[in-house]
């Protein structure tokens, strides 16, 4: 399994290792009861990646992190960052974190939040101070820099937030959940962020249940689906690759017509027609002689996001069975 | 021991801008205003009630505030999880718990300073002389403060493994529980069994006793305290808030944030 999940094996050094780690909750009148929040992790990292963490909510994504980050601690299993125990303090000085929905301390000022956050790393006060208008004007802070943060949206606490995480200038950054509370143009910034740390060789651990920021971001993706690794490899490969048809847009003029229009959607003017590969050639003849205007002609593959809707789908049903058989 | 400090002076920071301090503040600097009143109209014992009540008024405030913020500092921190960011940074759970405790006793010596000064100015208004028996007013600041202390550690003990109600709770009435130490050391031996006899002894030992920091009717009499006594109470102090903190980082370092 864990060499299933392994890219490759001549892969450079490992950013973040996780060997079963594994996460219980007790719970009942006498917590004699246990629920697995993360089940056997076996993840690897590589040094330079932008690694994509997805997963429904509940999926165990943020467990991983926060035991990563030594916020709650495994019930089995171990983790090394950079080579390092994940007990190590000397591990944090090279890691940034933001955590989901960051919330930070209302009476600060963010100059004043990144100030005391950068104080526990060893920097001088020149550099702190000037790290700090940097990465104020880097997330768009730079005018709200001296309002306190009980008046900050949520956006604003996430651009804080990704700003405290990447100060000291680490060498592996974790996100958990970057893009949450963030408009579109906030989004597009944390995208260049995200890319940025990657052209300077930086290892990035996101997790994510927007699907299409995965696709477009990452290395790398890993799946998880009730507190287990479904899959791991680059966007590409791990959803399947063969084309599953072509699809039509087209406009149709007047009255004309054609037997294809029962198979096709329309929307608006426009018309969507899905056909197989080989009958391609076919149906386009058929429109072009009803008179069609063609739009545009793709091919259909599966996406990331069917991918991991069959997984999540699969592991509802299989919970559902373990319910009725009363296991 | 520089994370720590940085992790106290935000607290202290947190503390200056909390408006609840000022408002508590001043209405221990009204109380004292109060007693130079009262003072007026009791003839002959300005004093004893000036000094009693602006004592009382500084020791009442000061619990609250050590019950209450002392409480929050760490179960707000975890409740808003303003911590994760924090623990992500290389400092150490220990270092962030000796950081809030060390934050708010310095909060608490500022508060009790000021207050100790207002006392003491209202005591100098009313008697328009003074004696050397008046410094004791100080030294019943001072160990108002240490006993202070002593609660922060307690509340923040109770606040690393149980909600914070009940932690405000537990503080409480281990604080009242430990101004009655002496009555349990006094029980009468004879009449019990030998097992409830050493469990008494051990118990009263094992409490805290607030009880040895009230110098009041001292201080309200203008009667010097023994340097042996000041000395003996700030060890009692910090040899108990030590063992009280070293429990809470072992809690607190197995704990799991939400």
């Amino acid at each position: 399994m864990r060499q299933a999940l392994s890219k490759n094996e001549n892969m450079t050094e490992l950013a973040i290792d996780t060997e079963n780690l594994t996460k219980e909750y007790p719970y009942g009148f006498l917590h004699l009861k246990k629920k697995a929040s993360l089940e056997g992790l076996n993840m690897q990292v590589e040094t330079g990646e932008v690694f994509g963490f997805i997963g429904p909510n509940g999926a165990g994504k943020s467990t991983t992190i926060k035991l990563l980050l030594r916020l709650i601690f495994p019930t089995a299993g171990s983790a090394r960052i950079l080579g390092k125990p994940i007990g190590d303090i000397d591990m944090h000085r090279d890691i940034g974190y933001l955590p989901e929905q960051p919330y930070f301390y209302d009476y600060l000022t963010a100059e004043e939040l990144l100030d005391y956050l950068a104080r526990f790393h060893d920097l001088t006060a020149a550099d702190r101070k000037a790290r700090i208008q940097r990465m104020l004007k880097k997330v768009g802070l730079e005018t709200a820099k001296k309002i306190q943060l009980r008046k900050y949206s949520k956006g604003m606490l996430q651009r804080v937030g990704l700003a405290q995480a990447i100060l000291h200038d680490p060498k592996v950054v974790i996100l958990d959940e970057p893009m949450s509370g963030l408009d579109p143009v906030g989004r597009r910034e944390v995208r260049d962020i995200i890319l940025e740390l990657k052209r300077d060789g930086k290892t990035v651990l996101f997790s994510t249940h927007i699907l299409s920021d995965a696709e477009m971001l990452c290395d790398r993706v890993g799946v998880i689906v009730g507190g287990k690794l479904r899959g791991v490899g680059a966007p590409e490969q791990i959803v399947d690759m063969k084309s599953q048809g072509m699809e039509i847009l087209f406009e149709l003029p007047g009255q004309s017509t054609t037997p294809l229009l029962s198979k096709a959607t329309r929307t608006g003017d426009r018309y969507r027609l899905q056909v197989p590969e080989e009958e391609i050639y076919g149906a386009i003849d058929q429109l072009r002689a009803a008179g069609a205007r063609i739009l545009s002609v793709v091919e259909m593959k599966a996406t990331l996001e069917e991918y991991f809707m069959n997984l999540v789908e699969a592991d509802r049903a299989q919970a559902a069975a373990v319910e009725v058989s009363g296991k | 021991m520089k994370r720590i400090a940085v992790v106290a002076l935000n607290t202290f920071r947190e503390a200056v801008r909390d408006r609840v301090l000022y408002n508590l503040v001043f209405f221990a600097l009204v109380m004292m205003a109060a007693s130079i009143l009262a003072g007026q109209i009791s003839i002959g014992i300005e004093q004893t009630v000036i000094v009693t009540l602006g004592l009382s008024a500084i020791s009442v405030i000061g619990l609250l505030i050590s019950v209450f913020i002392g409480v929050g500092l760490v179960s707000k921190e975890m409740d808003k999880r303003t911590l994760y960011a924090l623990l992500a940074k290389p400092v150490r759970r220990w270092e962030f718990l000796l950081g809030k405790f060390g934050g708010l006793v310095l909060t608490l010596a500022v508060n009790t300073a000021a207050m100790g000064m207002g006392l003491f100015l209202a005591l100098l208004y009313a008697k328009q002389t003074l004696e050397r028996g008046d410094a004791t007013v100080f030294v019943a600041v001072y160990f108002i403060w240490l006993k202070l202390a002593l609660v922060v550690a307690l509340a923040l003990l109770f606040s690393c493994f149980t909600t914070p109600l009940l932690a405000i709770l537990f503080t409480a009435g281990l604080y009242v529980v430990g101004l009655y130490v002496q009555e349990l050391r006094d029980l009468p031996k004879g009449v019990m069994s030998p097992g409830m006899a050493a469990f008494t002894k051990w118990l009263s030992y094992l409490l805290p006793n607030f009880e040895n920091f009230n110098v009041m009717a001292l201080a309200a009499h203008g009667r010097q305290v023994p340097g042996a006594f000041i000395v003996q109470n700030t060890l009692y102090a910090v040899v108990y808030c030590t063992l009280v903190l070293t429990t809470a980082v072992a809690v607190f370092s197995k704990r799991n944030l939400k």
